[in-house]
């Protein structure tokens, strides 16, 4: 089928996807308020992960099942001319493909922790669909409005769902603090927009480019509008100057919402940063090289000498994400082919292996807010081999452990940067990452070497049938992406072909 | 050029004075009897001492947040009614999902017991 977008009608079908995870949100959102599921009993017996309380979840897969169809089915669509607000290529199937994932990750660690903790499951489920929407909007904008609209769809979903335990404080902390630095660093965003409209004379990223590409020199404008629009996704992708929120959100929002704010929100940013800095400032790569040079660096280096020193094990997780978002920060630093398929690969395992952490982290969590400091892990590794091993793949995977797939998505890091030549930044990451291996690893540590403080300290921990899918899918990808990553990341190099075509940029301007 | 905005720097100028003058001719003229009513911030409104954390009953934010939603659902209807016969079939099904939308929104209130009062 061929898009033509001089039709209205066709923007439908080339947003099928987002349609059809925004329609299904507002059915499990009406599905969560009718019928018996509100008042389920928390002390009832028997397994939570089927019946009344558990079926929105279910309804919930199947609707990301549906969308996942329709992304798939926009494989077999070709566009016709350039001018449009929404991207149908590879890039943004790619991402689309990782959101979708995440989600779906998301909802089957969640049923059991929903069930617990009363939180109401149809508003829950619902508010995950409308930001997965939200972040395919960022993926597939090709207009800077369009990535703010998508952005604020995301965003006020997540702001809702770091403070869904209205009956935790710190939950309600979370969303808080997230919703007041994100509405300061929308400001920023929606500033940033301005501004390029103001030195370029349009929003939509191909007109940005050539305009950029025909200045002779950067002017001032545009080198505050760049830097504007760079603090503003700075602060969703959570980089260092701008990352004071994270480590705060990510420990009080429930366990189950930092899983998917720290895989799905981040990708969502990165892509969207991606494809604005790529493909729209492309000409004008000399002026922010430098900016994201710095960023890249003084993100990797700082978070992980802070994770250092954490004995929470979700703020532990926090920085670590923040040292993750420095590690693909060099991949937009590198701002060439390899390092975007790099970018794409690393998100990927990115979201399995941290949602898979964060899953575990769950279970010995009693699937609740209890036992969430390192010591609350003696002899865990012993008392619950299985898992305890998936925890340390998880572990050694974020590392970067050769045989895992995290090591293979900064050797593609590492490509893309040496692609552009950027061998300081290089050694910085390799550097950082050894750091790394200390705090990752001491979590393995403690759990195989220490003994336990009592006898039945983990009996209580459980693993419900949806988690426990969860948790096979995401070390079965990584392992497999660990030792034959050739399928992902050649899908990965395809999908980014022709991402700079459109304006007629050219990726990998180099130095 | 610059003359074109004369005018209005002579607006600015006369308000200015206008203030400044009103402020001090006030001061200068008229007789002065303080009572403690008199030199309260707001005299004849409300006392303005007392807890900042005086308490809402969450019912009435629940209103609140009702009524922003009919209003701005009336501020798009209404410039789209008015011209809804030159815009033809396009914008009226876009009208339509909208209020659909709006009216999911509307049902999920409705069974989650935002409309009753008690």
């Amino acid at each position: 089928m061929e898009l033509d977008f001089s039709q209205q009608i066709h923007y439908v079908w080339a947003l099928l996807p987002e349609i059809v995870l925004c329609v299904w949100g507002m059915i499990v959102l009406i599905a969560g308020v009718s019928g018996k599921h509100q008042d389920a009993d928390d002390g009832a017996a028997g397994d939570p992960s089927f019946g009344p309380k558990s079926d929105l979840g279910w309804l919930t897969l199947l609707g990301i099942l549906l969308a996942a169809g329709a992304n798939g089915w926009l494989y077999g669509v070709n566009e016709v001319g350039d001018s449009s607000m929404i991207a149908v290529d590879g890039f943004r199937l790619f991402a689309n493909w990782i959101f979708l994932l995440a989600a779906a990750l998301t909802v089957l660690i969640s049923f059991v922790y929903i069930y617990r903790l009363r939180l109401q499951a149809g508003e829950f489920y619902a508010l995950i669909l409308f930001a997965t929407a939200g972040m395919m909007f960022m993926a597939g904008a090709r207009d800077l409005i369009v990535i703010f609209l998508g952005l604020e769809v995301m965003s006020i979903a997540v702001y809702a769902l770091a403070a869904f335990n209205r009956r935790d404080r710190k939950s309600a902390e979370a969303g808080l603090k997230y919703f007041l630095l994100g509405a300061f660093s929308t400001g920023f965003f929606l500033y940033g927009i301005a501004l390029v409209y103001g030195a370029t004379g349009s929003t939509n990223i191909a007109a940005i480019n050539t305009s950029v590409a025909s200045m002779a020199a950067s002017p001032g404008l545009l080198v505050v509008a760049i830097a504007l629009l760079a603090i503003g996704f700075g602060f969703k992708v959570s980089a260092v100057p701008f990352h004071m929120w994270t480590p705060d959100v990510y420990e009080g929002a429930p366990t189950p919402v930092t899983a998917w704010m720290s895989a799905a929100v981040k990708a969502a940013a990165f892509v969207a940063f991606f494809r604005v800095f790529l493909v729209g400032f492309d000409a004008a790569y000399d002026t922010w090289f430098p900016i994201m040079w710095w960023l890249a660096a003084i993100t990797m280096v700082t978070a992980n000498l802070i994770a250092l020193v954490q004995t929470n094990v979700k703020r532990m997780l926090a920085y670590s994400s923040i040292a993750h978002a420095g590690y693909l920060l060099v991949a937009l630093t590198a701002a060439n082919e390899n390092a975007a398929a790099g970018m794409l690969f690393y998100l990927l395992i990115y979201t399995l292996m941290n949602i898979g952490a964060f899953a575990v982290v769950m279970s010995v969590a009693h699937q609740a807010e209890e036992r969430l400091y390192i010591d609350d892990y003696a002899g865990f590794g012993w008392a619950q081999p299985g898992i305890g091993l998936f925890l340390t793949i998880f572990l050694l995977s974020l590392a970067g452990f050769p045989g895992t797939g995290g090591f293979m998505g900064k050797i593609y890091l590492l490509q893309g940067a040496a692609d552009s030549e950027l061998w300081v930044l290089s050694v910085i990451l390799v550097l950082s990452t050894v750091a790394s291996y200390w705090y990752y690893l001491r979590v393995a540590w403690v759990m195989w070497m220490k003994e336990p403080t009592s006898k039945d300290q983990h009996s209580l921990v459980v693993v419900p049938l949806p988690m426990c899918l969860a948790l096979i899918v995401c070390v079965g990808l990584i392992i497999y992406t660990g030792i034959f990553p050739g399928a992902a990341i050649d899908f990965a190099r395809s999908s980014v072909q022709g991402l700079g075509s459109l304006g007629g940029g050219m990726l990998g301007l180099g130095l | 050029m610059s003359g074109a905005y004369l005018p209005l720097l002579l607006l600015f100028g006369v308000s200015i004075l206008n203030a400044i003058g009103m402020v001090a001719a006030s001061h200068l003229f008229s007789p002065r009897r303080d009572t403690p009513q008199k030199l309260m911030p707001y005299e004849s409104g409300m006392i303005p001492l007392g807890s900042t954390r005086a308490r809402f009953s969450v019912k009435f934010y629940m209103v609140a947040i009702s009524f922003i939603v009919f209003d701005l659902e009336t501020i798009f209807l209404i410039p789209w009614a008015v011209q809804m016969r030159e815009l033809g079939w396009g914008p009226f099904l876009a009208m339509c999902m909208f209020v659909v939308v709006l009216a999911v929104g509307l049902l999920y209130e409705w069974k989650k017991g935002g409309l009753e009062w008690d």
